[in-house]
């Protein structure tokens, strides 16, 4: 890959020779080949990606190219057409198999949200954890209040969905994937559906979380984003990456002609 | 003797309990099955035609055949059940087809991206559709099996065929020893009229505890005297 900022101390036993293994340290997803087809046509083709712990990932791309198929299928939401995906160096999805579960270690954050709308801010964080988990009510309670506190949300713990603001809806749900200690945070174009003064509070949580050392992937259309918090970029057109490297690099001077375009569009609004 | 002397002798009070118990146990059981046979559309084909054979099977036969067919035909296969329970089978037997497909309806209706956050939460089909769906699912549900609940207190009138002794034989009986047509069937609607009423209202109540807009207004501001009186629901 591109970078290998991988942190000593998070280095995981290796546990087969594959490339980056040999560079010192087990990337959290790695996809190889990935390829996802939808009623025959090929959404994703040949995506090649290895993200290591710690880094901040943004995926941009114009509409149609592929890049929320592509996280649902590093999630392991969609069966693969070809290649495969590895979650902390073991098989998490491969084609013409049915994605393994791996409980809640992969955080997951979605345009609309779906916070369940039966149950109180607190009862969506605390739910998995108890339920999944088997942690007691009382301690999971706990836990749901300290993380809607981090999101800034600790007074509204109590509120049902239908109460909250879209962004204040996106807190709670980023709070809820936190609740499981996940390794990884994927996040589904966490602010396109959210109007502009929400956008604001929802990309604050998500640049704390990504200044504390989670590794996050974010399809995104949120340019600030990408330039102040993340360290890469990874540009997709046609179901492929076509552009790939550090966010300053990428953003400032990309190699392709497309990148380009796409960026003055976006830059010039 | 009026008809409210007649409707308010222990005759037709014990009838009017029976129904009662006819109604409620076979929409419990037709609920219980219906869940069942509504997850059971969920899976694998040689499963899945079962249960569309059944639903076809119950729902393009008259209920008072079921009825009949049961009291008649289980005995000579050996099952010998009393005119209440064979009452109980075909009525839930029906309801179950029903029931089947309402709830399925309630389970399309959960948006898919609930189950997928749960799935990347990591719980369990099982956990999902009993924490998730279900609920949700449960709301949906609601309206239309209150329609089949009240439904099935008047279908439960058939079963005066294989002599249940419930409000409808009871009123028959009654008109047939004093051949007062009229006090008898007038007497039997007030009773079906006021459990309707009942059902009607302990639905409703139903719906509003499953109502999670009315629940955080409850919690929230406790309503005033005035409106907690009127509103039953809001404490």
């Amino acid at each position: 890959m591109n970078r290998s900022d991988a942190r000593p101390g998070l280095t995981r036993s290796v546990r087969d020779g594959t490339g980056d293994a040999a560079a010192g340290a087990v990337p959290v997803i790695q996809a190889t080949g990935l390829g996802c087809s939808y009623h025959g046509r090929a959404v994703v083709s040949d995506v090649e990606l290895s993200v290591p712990a710690g880094q901040t990932v943004a995926v941009l791309g114009p509409s149609g190219a592929g890049k929320s198929t592509m996280l649902r299928c590093l999630a392991g939401l969609e069966p693969l057409h070809s290649g495969s995906v590895r979650f902390q160096g073991e098989t998490l999805s491969r084609a013409g198999g049915r994605p393994r579960s791996v409980g809640g270690r992969i955080g997951m954050v979605f345009q609309q949200f779906n916070l369940f709308p039966h149950l109180s801010a607190a009862q969506n964080v605390a739910l998995a954890p108890v339920r999944a988990r088997r942690l007691p009510k009382k301690q999971a309670r706990a836990q749901a209040r300290a993380l809607l506190d981090r999101v800034g949300l600790g007074e509204h713990a109590d509120h049902y969905p239908y109460e909250l603001s879209g962004g204040q809806q996106q807190r709670v749900a980023i709070a809820r994937a936190l609740a499981m200690e996940p390794e990884l945070m994927l996040f589904d174009e966490p602010t396109s559906a959210l109007d502009p003064e929400f956008t604001r509070e929802v990309l604050a949580v998500m640049r704390d979380l990504a200044d504390s050392g989670m590794t996050v992937i974010v399809v995104t259309h949120e340019m600030n984003f990408a330039r102040q918090s993340a360290d890469r970029v990874v540009f997709m057109v046609d179901g492929r990456i076509v552009e790939d490297g550090p966010a300053s690099v990428v953003l400032t001077n990309p190699r392709q002609e497309r990148t380009r375009r796409f960026l003055d569009q976006m830059l010039g609004e | 003797m009026s008809f409210l002397d007649k409707a308010l002798s222990e005759q037709f009070f014990s009838a009017a309990a029976l129904t009662f118990q006819l109604t409620v146990l076979s929409m419990v059981l037709g609920v219980a099955g219906g869940v069942v046979l509504a997850l059971a559309k969920g899976a694998p084909a040689p499963l899945r035609w079962l249960v569309d054979g059944y639903v076809w099977l119950f729902r393009g036969t008259p209920v008072l055949l079921q009825l009949i067919f049961v009291f008649n035909v289980l005995p000579l296969w050996g099952l010998n059940f009393s005119p209440f329970t064979c009452a109980v089978i075909a009525l839930s037997l029906n309801e179950i087809a029903y029931m089947a497909e309402i709830v399925r309806g309630g389970l399309l209706g959960v948006d898919r991206g609930q189950r997928t956050a749960a799935r990347m939460l990591g719980l369990s089909e099982a956990k999902i559709l009993r924490w998730v769906v279900l609920p949700q699912a449960a709301r949906l549900v609601l309206p239309p099996t209150g329609n089949q609940f009240i439904g099935m207190l008047k279908t439960s009138a058939l079963a005066s065929v294989v002599s249940v002794q419930d409000l409808m034989l009871t009123a028959q009986r009654q008109a047939a020893a004093d051949f007062d047509y009229t006090g008898s069937l007038v007497a039997a609607a007030l009773h079906y009229l006021v459990l309707t009423t009942l059902f009607t209202i302990a639905l409703r109540q139903v719906e509003r505890r499953l109502d999670v807009t009315r629940r955080a207004a409850s919690r929230r501001s406790p309503a005033p005297a005035s409106t907690a009186l009127l509103d039953p629901a809001a404490r």
